[in-house]
């Protein structure tokens, strides 16, 4: 019942348009492909990712290591496919913490406006003026970097765009004839939040959260990259860069490889969340 | 004006909006509604005309209090509703009801046909489990749709069918009195006369009494016992349908009715053609608000404001012509 509700509510109309635009296909395969190499990495990876062998030491691509070596000889292919664990968690997790804030001050801010409304716009605005980067770094250097750490400043740095638009959403849907007529019918403000406002903002929110998946893998790369995010020896793609980098010279597949991840990663999430806003978006459907 | 079996009596109703322009502008208002009263009898059907931004439909959101009025008191079956509590107000809830113009944002487009008419129920706990569903079946066959169309959803409804499933939902919780503002402006000239009928059929099967709000006279024509004239945020004429169609007063009334076509080539009434625009809510004109447009202006009509007179019969009018 419940999934046949939702089946026709969203995902049938939703899919008309969606499965029409290839790109986004191929967003949604790339980041289907992610899943599924994240989620089976342990059967996939060759080798051992933290195993090293100093008889190995930076070899090139062959059949044996296709992707090569590192600098102590473990396997580029079973740390860029561990490491992708780590990217995938990184990025539900840290979007998922934005979104869960994001939503609820928004929709705070939009349904009840007036002083609660200001009060929660100034201070998104006052987060907004710290450049988010170094308010992450500011942020990390008083915590132990970790995989968590990284996690939840992520998420906490990143919510303000999508309050923002949670916010629109309401203030536009509060004044919407069905859901004054809720009111009429002397719903309580739980009631036409959760059941008639919050369920047609969430469009919107849903293509933010893709690519804001998007844009966490790439912080946490770069935090991991500067040696501040995810430590080693656990794989991560940026730390891996970061040995490629110490090596770049000798040994290009080390830098290569896992910037490749992040590149088609990156696509991937970008290209699905620009389908499903063009899917989701009433001016382009017909 | 007070009848003794009043459903609803409204007293001095006013609503203005605050209207800020610029963070450091002069704060004005928008006097949408500015002073109006009425009373509706059980069982009857008021009608409510003007142009659009008379600040008709505002009155119809501030008898369900869906705004908070600026001033002027609402009573229904005696009882104020805006001194009700918020408990008070959601039992009062169930004895008002609401039908919206647009069919195409009145409905949760996330809902089900079912739960969009249930919902009055499942908020007032109102029967339970298979009586529930066998009155959602009951409601939509009442509104002339049938109760398969329970687990569908808004979109695969047409304009007329989405205005019957408002009326099922509304309804719902058996109400007294339903406001319907302008329930059949949105629809097909094809489907206005069905739900027009369905209204009326309603209206004798379960003893409703009616709020009709619409922007032309002759839509409330077949509907109304009783026709309130609204301008710019005042009721300039009130009276009995009959009476009023046969004898307008108010110059506005008398161009109002002389816009509504004749279905005879051989008569040519003469239309009377307001010059200009509805003038502007924020800074109404001093005197009576029509006098800029009014064919007929006489001398205190640009500096007193004119009130509503009883001229006998429950005929009033708001004129110094009478």
């Amino acid at each position: 019942m419940v999934v046949d509700k939702l089946k026709r509510a969203w995902i049938s109309p939703f899919w008309r348009q969606f499965k029409r635009n290839r790109l986004a296909l191929l967003g949604g395969a790339i980041v289907i492909l992610l899943f599924l190499a994240a989620a089976l990495a342990p059967l996939l990876a060759p080798y051992d990712p933290a195993e090293f062998d100093v008889k190995k030491i930076l070899e090139a691509p062959s059949p044996a290591h296709p992707l090569g070596t590192d600098q102590l000889g473990r396997d580029v292919l079973s740390r860029v496919l561990w490491g992708s664990r780590i990217s995938l968690l990184v990025g539900f997790v840290a979007v998922g913490i934005a979104t869960a804030i994001g939503v609820l001050l928004g929709s705070l801010a939009g349904y009840y406006g007036g002083w609660v409304d200001a009060l929660i716009m100034r201070f998104v605005d006052v987060m907004l003026t710290f450049p988010r980067f170094f308010l992450l770094l500011a942020v990390i250097a008083f915590l132990k970097p970790s995989i968590f750490t990284i996690m939840g400043v992520i998420g906490v740095t990143g919510w303000m765009g999508v309050a923002r638009l949670v916010r629109a959403e309401f203030f536009s849907l509060k004044e919407r004839e069905f859901v004054q007529s809720a009111r009429a019918l002397g719903a309580r403000d739980h009631r036409i939040i959760g059941r008639h406002v919050l369920p047609n903002a969430l469009a919107p929110v849903l293509v933010s959260a893709t690519f804001g998946v998007a844009g966490a893998i790439l912080t946490e790369s770069a935090l991991s990259f500067l040696g501040l995010g995810v430590q080693p020896p656990t794989p991560s793609w940026g730390n891996i860069l970061t040995d490629g980098k110490a090596n770049i010279e000798i040994a290009w597949w080390l830098s290569l490889y896992p910037g490749l991840a992040i590149l088609v990663t990156v696509l991937g999430y970008n290209l699905l969340g620009e389908g499903i806003r063009d899917a989701l978006d009433p001016r382009l459907r017909q | 004006m007070r009848t003794m079996a009043a459903l609803l009596e409204v007293r001095d109703l006013k609503k203005h909006f605050p209207l800020r322009k610029g963070f450091f502008g002069e704060a004005s208002q928008v006097r949408a509604v500015d002073g109006i009263s009425f009373a509706i009898n059980e069982g009857e059907t008021l009608g409510l005309v003007g142009e659009s931004g008379c600040g008709k439909s505002t009155t119809g959101r501030l008898i369900l209090r869906l705004l908070e009025p600026t001033g002027g008191e609402i009573y229904f079956e005696g009882r104020s509703v805006f001194q009700a509590s918020r408990e008070e107000m959601r039992l009062l809830r169930r004895r008002m009801q609401i039908i919206f113009q647009d069919p195409y944002s009145s409905l949760n487009p996330r809902m089900t046909v079912g739960d969009i008419v249930g919902e009055g129920m499942v908020i007032h706990k109102l029967y339970q489990g298979r009586e529930r569903q066998d009155r959602i079946a009951d409601l939509l066959r009442k509104v002339g749709l049938s109760p398969e169309h329970m687990s569908r959803y808004p979109h695969e409804f047409s304009g007329g069918q989405r205005q019957r499933i408002g009326i099922a939902r509304a309804l719902a919780v058996s109400p007294k009195l339903i406001v319907a503002d302008e329930p059949i402006s949105a629809l097909d000239v094809s489907i206005q006369a069905q739900v027009i009928n369905l209204l009326q059929d309603l209206q004798e099967d379960l003893g409703l009494t009616y709020l009709f709000i619409a922007h032309d006279l002759r839509v409330v024509e077949h509907v109304s016992d009783g026709v309130a004239v609204m301008y710019l945020g005042k009721i300039v004429e009130l009276a009995d349908s009959l009476e009023l169609y046969a004898h307008p007063l108010h110059p506005y009334t008398e161009a109002l009715l002389s816009a509504i076509p004749i279905p005879d080539p051989t008569s040519r009434p003469q239309r009377i053609i307001l010059e200009g625009d509805i003038p502007s809510p924020i800074t109404p004109p001093p005197g009576c608000r029509f006098h800029t447009r009014c064919p007929k202006r006489i001398a205190p009509c640009d500096q007193e404001e004119p009130s509503l007179k009883d001229l006998g019969g429950g005929h009033y009018v708001a004129c110094f012509l009478y």
